[in-house]
């Protein structure tokens, strides 16, 4: 749903562009870079006097620009120091554990109170030798779960956004830049697509999958459908704004110039547009990790994403719907979890279309 | 005015068609490709032979899915006729089928078990507009403010925030904590106080998630609206500023929230599966959830049907109150 929310302040910005000079483009493509050069200069003033390069007054890019506000933007830096760190802990999830010694799916019996099932202890069964309880019933370390339960949301949360970024681009483009019938058909496509109830569909879909698929077993083949299919209903956020982008940038004079001197249509889709795509293409693959995330949570919380006993976050949330009478910490540590990863993703994610784009509304 | 009606009432039977073949597909073509019967799928796999086709007589597997197909579509305008053994049944319009499962007819289920969820998008749809409308205009106004930075902070931690997690937060507070409402849901003819009791949680927690989603929403658009020409002309033609606001501003920035708000409701009529789960509503989202884990087709056809006709439906409305909410539009 996030994706929905800067869609009408982007669409208008078709202007907005990573300059040309930093990706060794043609020169036909500086038309561009001096209009958003000549609207920003004035709008920002204080940055004039804050970047180490202010000596030199021309030859900053927008790239540059946009780098030197995402610096000054504390929270912003924050939210992405966070995502940073998570990344290091889905990476070093194995050695992490190892270090504390329990595997995320070793029982601990000792540590559960055999007559109400829950862990032993204050907090549940928090304590030195278990950074952050037990699961209630078999005495999991919850520590270790969350921490493999990172590799599941980010690895989700990634991949679909890049299936739902290379789909929207590709169909985006070939709409916008081509029109007539075949913009008719995906536009059509990508209508039906927001309408659909999604939530409804990925969980039908999921269910039906079978165990064994494309040569892969049991978690893998509800990683790789979950990655898909959530992918495949984020294409179309993108394929829209990237469509409208298309369409405001073919009209423009640097690619009728290109145009004029003979380049052809895949030279004018990947060297003279596509660059042009990057900074609102950036903005909502950002913003879209979360909304992924989140999906990838609520799958797995209502049972059809990954099998147990690989760890995930939503389905330990619906594991803790038994207990959250007895055992409430069972359900704040992976819904914590959840919370700080996607409002981090988030932070980032608003950091960085503020940051593309000085006309936002911070 | 009148074309324009019947092309989108066409578009609307087109999405409607295609949602039906897509949830077909789903639960024939896949379990084909994969090589399972899909009797057995409802009949379980101990089944005999007679059984499993008895199941596919009666239900019509055999035939092309183009026949299964127009069937279903028949049922659904006109009502059909099941023919099993020399029984006939009948089901009358609008037929969705019997469940797979209980073998009830799926139209008075999910008749059911819609005032549930009506109830629930309703009810939470008020308070999030409130809410979220009024945090989002006094933020835009207010930019920079200490309630703009208060406000927007608790806005994104709501967008932030999974609605399981908030709902069983609020449960275990509220609910077993403090004793304060039911966690039970109580239908409202049984006795209002209860239902009320039961839903406010449900309510609240939905709200908290959409209200973050509708002030971000309002904040940014608004801010885009006061940067425009017109508003900078109306208020040099010396209209006072809460005018300006109010007949001006509010205007356009209500076009965007009113197409989401289509988009929303519309979705959340198909059961908001989350929230319903997590307070144990017995709503077409539980309906639909437990539908799809018995592999219920009749149930799950049903459900996703309705929500689609209600998300293309409201978007229609949303459609035909703009020209009445923005003078600039005008549907060709």
């Amino acid at each position: 749903m996030n994706v929905l929310l800067a869609n009408g302040p982007l669409q208008r910005r078709a202007w907005l562009v990573i300059p040309p000079a930093e990706r060794g483009c043609s020169p036909t493509m500086t038309a561009p870079l001096h209009d958003a050069s000549a609207e920003t200069a004035p709008v920002d003033p204080a940055l004039a006097g804050a970047g180490d390069d202010a000596k030199s007054i021309e030859g900053r890019s927008l790239g540059r620009i946009a780098w030197n506000r995402l610096k000054r933007d504390k929270v912003a830096l924050t939210g992405g120091v966070v995502v940073l760190l998570l990344i290091l802990i889905a990476v070093c999830a194995p050695y992490i554990v190892d270090l504390l010694g329990h595997p995320p799916d070793q029982h601990h019996e000792d540590a559960i109170d055999p007559l109400f099932q829950t862990p032993k202890g204050s907090l549940g069964g928090l304590s030195s030798e278990h950074l952050l309880g037990v699961e209630p019933g078999n005495g999991r370390d919850i520590f270790s779960r969350i921490v493999y339960g990172a590799r599941v949301s980010l690895l989700v949360g990634f991949l679909s956004a890049v299936v739902a970024v290379v789909v929207g681009t590709v169909l985006g483009a070939l709409a916008g830049y081509f029109g007539g019938w075949l913009d008719a058909c995906i536009s059509r496509v990508m209508d039906m697509l927001l309408a659909f109830p999604q939530l409804l569909f990925i969980i039908s879909l999921i269910s039906v999958v079978p165990n064994e698929m494309f040569g892969l077993t049991g978690t893998g083949v509800r990683l790789t459908v979950m990655i898909l299919v959530i992918g495949f209903f984020g294409w179309p956020y993108i394929g829209r704004i990237v469509r409208g982008q298309t369409l405001s940038l073919r009209e423009r004079e640097y690619v009728e110039a290109a145009r004029s001197l003979g380049a052809g249509r895949r030279y004018i889709l990947f060297k003279e547009l596509l660059p042009n795509l990057i900074a609102p293409i950036t903005v909502y693959t950002t913003l879209m990790i979360p909304t992924n995330i989140l999906t990838e949570a609520a799958l797995s919380f209502l049972g059809v994403g990954v099998k147990p006993p690989t760890a995930s976050w939503g389905q330990m949330l619906s594991q803790a719907v038994r207990y959250y009478e007895t055992d409430p910490m069972f359900m704040v540590v992976p819904g914590v979890a959840i919370f700080i990863t996607v409002l981090a993703f988030n932070l980032f994610g608003d950091g960085v279309r503020d940051a593309l784009d000085p006309k936002g509304s911070r | 005015m009148l074309t324009y009606l019947i092309r989108r009432l066409l578009a609307v039977v087109v999405m409607l068609v295609v949602v039906m073949l897509a949830v077909f597909g789903i639960f024939f073509l896949i379990p084909k490709w994969t090589g399972v019967d899909v009797a057995t799928m409802f009949a379980g796999k101990q089944s005999d032979a007679a059984a499993l086709d008895g199941i596919r007589q009666k239900l019509g597997l055999d035939d092309p899915i183009i026949v299964q197909v127009f069937d279903f579509f028949k049922g659904i305008l006109v009502g059909r006729d099941y023919v099993s053994a020399g029984d006939t049944l009948h089901c009358s319009a609008p037929c969705f089928g019997y469940s797979f499962k209980t073998e009830q007819a799926v139209w008075p289920i999910l008749a059911d078990r819609l005032p549930v969820t009506l109830g629930l998008a309703v009810g939470a749809a008020v308070i999030w507009l409130l809410i979220g409308l009024a945090a989002g205009v006094v933020s835009a106004l207010r930019r920079g403010s200490i309630w703009d930075r208060a406000a927007m902070g608790i806005a994104l931690s709501g967008v932030s925030l999974p609605i399981y997690f908030t709902g069983l937060l609020s449960l275990a507070i509220f609910s077993y904590g403090l004793g304060l409402v039911s966690n039970e849901y109580t239908p409202i003819e049984e006795s209002f106080p209860e239902w009320f009791s039961g839903m406010i949680l449900p309510w609240l927690t939905l709200a908290f998630l959409f209200g973050a989603m509708y002030a971000r929403l309002t904040r940014a658009t608004m801010l885009e609206v006061m940067g425009e020409d017109y508003i900078r002309t109306a208020r040099a033609k010396g209209v006072r500023e809460p005018v300006v606001i109010r007949k001006h501003a509010m205007r356009s920035t209500l076009t965007p929230i009113i197409t989401l708000l289509g988009v929303d409701l519309g979705a959340l009529m198909g059961g908001a599966i989350l929230t319903e789960t997590t307070f144990s509503l017995p709503g077409l989202g539980q309906a639909v959830l437990k539908a799809i884990g018995e592999k219920d087709l009749p149930l799950i056809l049903g459900v996703t049907l309705i929500t689609a006709s209600a998300v293309v439906v409201a978007n229609l409305i949303v459609d035909l109150l703009y020209g009445v909410i923005d003078p600039r539009v005008r549907l060709a």
